[in-house]
């Protein structure tokens, strides 16, 4: 919706006359809904800034707020939800910042004359004011939403570490649930270490997997025909007494993979493989 | 034609596949290596793929048999240095590579082979080894 000249002008004229009774106003309607989790200051810094860049946007010829003259109105617009959004805000919370210009300027409309025309001013200036509102709630849509996917990778991240535990054996400790976007991270991150470190052993460790189901078994499965494949074996380990008799209920073959209770096991075994003697097998050898 | 060559090093065949394998090229590698196994007498072949993008059905199904053949000459295969991404699409398309042993790299392939070659040798007598530690 745009406006005319002659409304963007007496928009223009009115924010400038009554500036500082306008922000003041504001600011107070703002920060009553706030509820003092901002600090007054930068409330005030904000809303004059919104104020600022409003009164330029309109004080130029065909106000839009998807226009050429709204630019800077609408990265402040942003700019104010994208912090909103990160500290945590609700999107009432924010759009109210925006809406109590409205307040604020029905006031001093009522206050300056009581003309017709006011009425039909206010009614336009209003429109402006909800369109400004919901660019706010679209853009604070958009900042929680990149949030949440930037955590999500964050979390993809995170929980996918491949580690060397000894010489020739790298281990990857899973845990969580296991989708099939995360095993494709675990398969790729697994390969490329054997690959890099040159391991010919590797321990799968599912004890921090919350359900085993056939798909992730599935997944695990791949992953060790994989690595065979490249020529490393893969043991799986920390099977606990529920997931075992789900493996079986499920008739999940694991083959000739080697599964074992315990890292520790998993650990012994592929040392054994490797050639060298734990000190348990030595001791039981030398009684 | 390009032709992979085959080099001898002690008792070992080495193939390195440096070039995109066409299915030609795959079989006349299968021809060169059982004409090489039997004019050299070796016992082992490692067939390094690390400069592979693909392996597709046909080249998986070529290296199964390049195995299975060298076995009737009485040489061990082991393939090595196959990528991440090529294992993996090999197990999406469900080719496992029947009856060939895989290792990391060209040392790994070599201890492999020795080891194997070790035990046909020296299982006889680490056998009786054993028995005479456990009876006395």
């Amino acid at each position: 919706m745009a406006l005319s000249a002659d409304e963007s002008a007496r928009l223009a004229s009115i924010l400038e006359q009554y500036s500082d009774q306008i922000i003041s106003r504001w600011t107070e309607i703002a920060s009553s809904s706030l509820r003092g989790r901002l600090t007054p200051s930068e409330l005030g810094r904000q809303i004059q800034e919104l104020h600022r860049a409003l009164l330029s946007a309109v004080a130029a010829n065909g106000f839009e707020l998807s226009g050429e003259v709204a630019v800077e109105l609408r990265a402040v617009l942003d700019e104010l939800s994208r912090s909103r959004a990160r500290q945590g805000f609700t999107a009432t919370e924010t759009a109210i910042s925006v809406f109590a210009l409205k307040d604020a300027l029905l006031e001093v409309i009522q206050g300056s004359d009581s003309e017709p025309a006011a009425l039909r001013d206010y009614l336009t200036f209003s429109a402006v004011v909800d369109q400004m509102g919901l660019f706010t709630f679209e853009a604070y849509t958009k900042a929680r939403e990149e949030v949440i996917t930037d955590q999500a990778e964050q979390l993809l991240e995170l929980s996918t570490p491949v580690v060397k535990i000894w010489d020739g054996i790298v281990a990857v400790p899973l845990v969580g649930t296991l989708d099939s976007a995360r095993a494709q991270v675990v398969m790729e991150r697994l390969l490329q270490t054997l690959v890099d470190t040159g391991s010919p052993y590797a321990i799968i460790d599912i004890t921090g997997v919350l359900a085993v189901d056939t798909q992730v078994a599935q997944h695990i499965l791949k992953t060790v025909v994989a690595a065979r494949l490249m020529g490393a074996d893969c043991i799986i380990s920390g099977i606990g007494p529920q997931i075992a008799q789900t493996i079986v209920s499920l008739g999940i073959e694991f083959g000739d993979i080697v599964t074992k209770s315990s890292l520790a096991d998993a650990l012994r075994h592929a040392l054994r493989l490797q050639g060298i003697d734990t000190a348990r097998r030595a001791a039981r050898r030398g009684a | 034609m390009d032709r992979v060559p085959v080099l001898k090093i002690g008792d070992i065949l080495l193939v390195s596949i440096q070039v995109d394998m066409e299915d030609q090229l795959a079989l006349q590698l299968q021809d060169d290596l059982a004409e090489r196994i039997v004019e050299t007498g070796c016992h082992g072949v490692i067939i390094d793929i690390t400069a592979l993008d693909i392996v597709d059905s046909f080249v998986g199904r070529t290296l199964s048999s390049i195995a299975a053949i060298s076995k009737v000459l009485d040489a061990d295969t082991v393939v090595v240095g196959m990528r991440p991404a090529v294992a993996i699409t090999l197990v999406e398309l469900g080719l496992s590579l029947q009856g060939i042993s895989t290792a990391l790299n060209v040392e790994r392939g070599m201890e492999l082979l020795a080891r194997s070659r070790d035990e046909e040798e020296l299982l006889p007598p680490d056998e009786a080894d054993d028995e005479v530690t456990a009876s006395s």
